[in-house]
Order: structure tokens, then C-alpha cells, then sequence
């Protein structure tokens, strides 16, 4: 969902001034007025507040030497950049930085065009019914969650799976995809086209009804066959979504999904499925290492929001809308 | 394709080579996405011999279909206790999480109006700031959320997106409904029941369905803050059994053996199918653009 998500709140945050009725009155009378809405809000707040902001608040044990037990947030003792230091020393954090990194490359090349292109040729489907059976079906997976994705993968890849099962029965040697380190990232990738590229479409195929068919129409008069029309017409016609789709993947490199990772690691080894969000894992619960695990965490945050800063003042620089604007 | 679709008078015919690719392509896709059902589905349906003959899944319909799977499976006390935990879980946060997020949503579609901007922000910036998964588990943790069911529902209790959407849509109904509801006297609470939610029902089921997801999918903050495997959710009793093949330990000290592959499909099936029950209720409005007419605004 990460596509659809992100772009909102600037629109929606754009839209606000000209919602606004009237000048601002004096804010007593705004409060007297309005207490209602803040009352409607406290639910929410309190659960943001109390789940998110103040928790992000505990980064503070990325600085410090954390004793749990003995210390807490308020007894343990400041250390600096400490663990950071440690972090750019550590192999494992580097094979982390290295797999996420290269993760996010190849799922930009091999799983990016993934969702036009099924968008594509949802909208070329002439047959209602069609296009709207399809759809029914490519956006079902988004919905089984990835402990059930992988048990499907297992049985259908895995050593005990049905193609090496098929394989077997056929005199031939089974394979076991599910553990083996050197396609992972193939795995992994076809998982995620499999689970997400049918509801990536949705966005891909609302821009492409939000063409004008005058265009296509004034094009086929001109002579251009489908192929122009598709080049000329339909590509420039979803260029900002794909920029913006593009930019937000970018700004969003450090972020392959935890739990796809997370659910493989015993099967395939750390070598090759070690990813921040694994490492942070495993360096900080699994082993107690909080502060550390905190610090590698604290650095993902800041570098992503740094990245998507980064992103969204390029697409600026591209004249493109980007994901948000000063209102 | 059916002859009756509609093409426009100056659209080419289609080729022959050009539609039997495109008919080619979405048998594939098809296929891709439900054979893998399929089979697990016939897997769990079949006798333990049909199982043992096939040597793993069940392709070929012909042997009949038992539900003895599924009889075992409601027999082993840890899936059925993990499935009534599952369902209770996916319940009462669904509802929290609805009711908080269209309230919230409410008050956001008023610009303007006092405090605004900080509730505001303070939903917006959960989009590109993070806390961090030690903070929130120590947090959690801390104040004494642990072995309790509410540690799995309160830190995901609020989406930011649902929010977004939901006041995406909020903010889309005319401004007059509004004023005339309040000249007739009408407070903030009888408007948002009496005229906005009936308008957005719509947009309000695929929120619901979006958080119901999210519980019923949800084993990570189970396995993060659920000591007592008593308590497990389903999702994570599927993957303790079928992704890691794993016996499950119990909080008594005995462990029960991981089950049988159709036992295990059996799993899967019942994890998948309220997924598939409520999608179609739900998926018509994601075709009329529920969602994509609030993120574009």
C-alpha cells in the first residue's frame, strides 16, 4: 500500500486553506465553539500519542549505555555516538546495508514495472466483465498476510513442494527454492509481484482512466496505430504517477518489508536475507543488545527521512508535484 | 472476448496474434495467483491415503473429499484456541479501530477549527517518521502491556492512511449538507452520524476491512509480547506449524507435534477464508475508485 499511502496527506494537507470558512475568530470562541471535535479526537490522539510519538521519544537508548534492568531510560548513563561508531565497524550491519540496498535495485527493475504493466493490460481489456473478474483476482493476494504468502510458496517452490514433487515423480531431481541463498532475492522479489503487484495497479489504473479519450481519438484520426497511441498518449499520460511512484521507492530504499525477511531467515541464512529491519531485530531483542539495536534502527529512521526529503525536493526539481508541497 | 464490447468507431479491429497473447497472458495470471489455491484447498480436503498416494499436494480431484482434515484440526485444542483468539482479536480492534479513526477523521475535516493543526501533524508526520521497533517494544513492554492482548491491538490501533482516507472523504461532502445540518441545530456527533457516516458507508467498509486484515494477518506483535503460546493468534500458530514445520511449545511444558500436510492445509484454509469472505463485499467499491478518489483528493 505504501504507494497510494503517501501521496494523501499532501493533497490533503494542500487542500485545507480554502476550506476555511471564515477568519480565524479569537480562540476562545474557536474553542467554545469546537470542543466537540477536539473531544472526537482525544481517542486518537491518545492512541498516536501514546503508541507512536512517545515511543519515538525511547530513541534516546540509541545514545546510550542501557541497562534494563538495573538503569532504565532515566538511570542509564550517556555514551555518545558510541554505538554508531561500533555500527559502521560492524561486518553484519554492512551485509545488512548491502542486501537491503541490492534488494531495492533489483525489486526496482524487476518488480516496479510490474504493476503498469498488468495496468496496462487491464485497460486494454475491451470487456467489462473481463477487466473486472481479473482485477477480483490480482488483488487477492494483498490481502493473505506473509506468513500465509511463504506457507504457499513453500508448498508450491519447497523441498517437499508440489514442483519438486512433480519434478521427482518425473525422474528428476527436486529443487528447494526456499532455502537456497543464491536466488533468494529472485524469491523474494517473485513473492512480493505475487502478493502486491495486482493492488500496485490500482493506482497505475485510475491514472489511466483519468486520460482524455478525445486525445486517443484525435491521435487515431492522425493515423497513429495502438503502439503511437500507447507511446505518444498513454505512457506521458501516467508519467507523474510513475515519477512519483518511482520517487517515493527511492525514498523508501531502506525499507524492504520486515516480515517477509524476518519469516525466511532460519531457511535461508542470515548471508543472504540479513536486512536492516532484521538486523535490528535480531542485534536488539533477540539478543539484548537494545541500545545497539536502537542505534542501527535510529539510523534507518533518519537516513529514510533524509531520503525522502531528498526525493520529494527532486521531483520538485523534475516539475513534478512530488509528495507534498508547502501549503 | 465476448463479441457485445463496445469499441469506439475509429479503434483497429484487434489482431488475432494480438489478442491471443493478451488471452494467453491473463490464463497465466490466473493461474499464477489460484492454482497454488487450488491445490491447497484439494490438499485439505483430502483423506490422509490420497495425501500419502499423491506424495504432497493434492492436484488431481478424482479420490473424493473428506473433511477429516478439518476434523482433526478443531480437535487439536492449540488451532481451535488460536482461532477463537484470532477471531476476538480481529473483533474488538476492528471496532476500536473504526470507531477511533472515523471520529478522528471527523474532526480533521475541519480546518480551521481549534487545534487542528497539531492533531493534524501529528497523524501526518506517522507517514515519513518512524519510532523504531526497540522503542515501541521497550515501551510496550514498560508499561506493562506484556502477556496482554492489548499489546497487539493498541500500538496498531490507528492507521494513518485509513485516517487520511477516510477524511480525504469527509472533506469531499458538500460544505452545504454541513451548514444546513448546523442551522438546524444539529452538533458535531448528530452531524457525523446522521449525515456523514450514512454518505460514507462506502469508504467506511473498506477501512474496516483494511484493519480487519491487518489483526487477523498480524503475528509479529503477538510473537514480540505474547510469552504465554496459550495466547498465540492463528497467524502465528500457521507459522510456528507450517513455516517452520516447528512443534508448537505450550505454556504447560508439553508440546504437541507439528500435523499432518492436510492438517496443515486445513491451516492455511482457515486463515485465508474470512480474507475471503468479506473481499467480495468490499472489492466492487475499490473498482469504483473508494480509495483512489481520496488519495488523489
Amino acid at each position: 500500500m505504501s504507494a497510494p499511502t503517501i501521496e494523501s496527506p499532501a493533497r490533503a494537507a494542500g487542500d485545507a486553506p480554502q476550506r476555511t470558512v471564515k477568519a480565524k475568530a479569537h480562540w476562545r470562541t474557536r474553542l467554545g465553539r469546537d470542543w466537540p471535535l477536539l473531544l472526537m479526537a482525544a481517542p486518537m490522539m491518545l492512541l498516536v500519542w501514546g503508541f507512536w510519538w512517545i515511543p519515538a521519544l525511547g530513541n534516546v537508548v540509541a545514545f546510550q549505555d542501557y541497562k534494563p534492568f538495573t538503569g532504565g531510560i532515566f538511570g542509564s548513563r550517556l555514551v555518545g555516538f558510541t554505538h554508531f561508531q561500533l555500527l559502521f565497524a560492524d561486518p553484519e550491519f554492512t551485509r545488512a546495508l548491502v542486501n537491503t540496498l541490492a534488494i531495492t535495485v533489483f525489486q526496482l527493475v524487476f518488480y516496479f514495472p510490474v504493476p503498469i504493466m498488468l495496468a496496462l493490460l487491464m485497460h486494454s481489456l475491451a470487456s467489462a466483465r473481463l477487466r473486472s473478474m481479473l482485477q477480483s483476482v490480482v488483488y487477492l493476494p494483498y490481502f493473505f498476510s506473509w506468513v500465509l504468502v511463504i506457507a504457499i510458496f513453500q508448498q508450491m517452490l519447497g523441498g517437499a513442494g508440489l514442483l519438486s514433487q512433480v519434478l521427482r515423480a518425473n525422474g528428476f531431481e527436486g529443487v528447494d527454492w526456499m532455502t537456497d541463498p543464491d536466488t533468494f532475492i529472485l524469491l523474494v522479489t517473485s513473492q512480493a509481484i505475487w502478493k502486491e503487484a495486482g493492488f500496485g495497479a490500482i493506482i497505475f489504473l485510475a491514472a489511466l482512466a483519468a486520460i482524455d479519450p478525445n486525445q486517443y481519438e484525435a491521435a487515431a484520426v492522425d493515423g497513429a496505430g495502438r503502439w503511437r497511441r500507447l507511446w505518444h498518449i498513454t505512457l506521458p499520460g501516467i508519467r507523474p504517477v510513475i515519477v512519483l511512484l518511482l520517487i517515493l521507492r527511492l525514498g523508501d530504499a531502506l525499507n524492504v518489508g520486515f516480515e517477509q525477511f524476518f519469516l525466511q531467515r532460519s531457511a535461508v541464512g542470515s548471508q543472504a536475507s540479513e536486512v536492516f529491519d532484521t538486523f535490528v531485530y535480531y542485534s536488539g531483542i533477540r539478543t539484548g543488545d537494545f541500545d545497539y539495536g536502537a542505534a542501527a534502527g535510529l539510523f534507518k529512521g533518519v537516513v529514510g527521512l533524509v531520503l525522502i526529503l531528498a526525493a520529494n525536493k527532486a521531483a520538485h526539481l523534475l516539475g513534478e508535484r512530488g509528495v507534498y508541497s508547502k501549503s | 472476448m465476448s463479441a457485445k464490447v463496445k469499441r469506439a468507431a475509429w479503434e483497429e479491429k484487434p489482431t488475432v496474434a494480438g489478442q491471443a497473447a493478451k488471452g494467453a497472458s491473463i490464463v497465466v495470471i490466473a493461474l499464477l495467483i489460484l492454482f497454488p489455491l487450488y491445490t491447497i484447498a484439494l490438499t485439505s480436503l483430502s483423506s490422509a491415503e490420497t495425501v500419502n498416494r499423491a506424495g504432497g499436494l493434492v492436484v488431481w480431484p478424482g479420490d473424493g473429499i473428506t473433511f477429516e482434515a478439518y476434523e482433526q484440526m478443531f480437535r487439536n485444542p492449540v488451532v481451535l484456541r488460536s482461532l477463537l483468539v484470532s477471531l476476538g482479536i480481529t473483533a474488538v480492534g476492528t471496532v476500536i479501530s473504526v470507531v477511533v479513526s472515523v471520529l478522528g477523521a471527523y474532526s480533521l475535516s475541519r480546518p480551521g477549527s481549534f487545534g487542528h493543526k497539531t492533531v493534524l501533524f501529528s497523524v501526518l508526520l506517522m507517514f515519513v517518521i518512524f519510532p523504531g521497533l526497540i522503542p515501541v517494544y521497550l515501551w510496550v513492554s514498560a508499561i506493562g502491556l506484556r502477556d496482554s492482548y492489548l499489546a497487539i491491538i493498541l500500538p496498531m490501533a490507528v492507521s494513518a492512511f485509513n485516517v487520511v482516507v477516510l477524511r480525504a472523504f469527509f472533506m469531499s461532502i458538500p460544505q452545504e449538507l454541513f451548514d444546513s445540518a448546523r442551522i438546524d441545530g444539529a452538533g458535531e456527533f448528530r452531524v457525523l452520524w446522521q449525515i456523514v457516516a450514512p454518505l460514507s458507508k462506502a469508504v467506511i467498509a473498506v477501512v474496516t476491512l483494511f484493519y480487519a486484515v491487518a489483526y487477523w494477518n498480524n503475528w509479529f506483535n503477538a510473537f514480540l509480547y505474547l510469552d504465554d503460546t496459550s495466547k498465540w493468534p492463528l497467524a502465528l500458530v500457521l507459522r510456528t506449524y507450517v513455516v517452520e514445520s516447528a512443534p508448537l511449545p505450550q505454556a504447560s511444558g508439553l508440546s504437541s507435534a507439528p500435523p499432518t500436510l492436510a492438517v496443515k492445509m486445513a491451516i492455511v484454509m482457515v486463515a485465508i477464508i474470512p480474507a475471503l469472505i468479506m473481499y467480495p463485499f468490499v472489492q466492487k467499491h475499490f473498482k469504483k475508485g473508494v480509495i483512489i478518489g481520496a488519495v488523489k483528493g
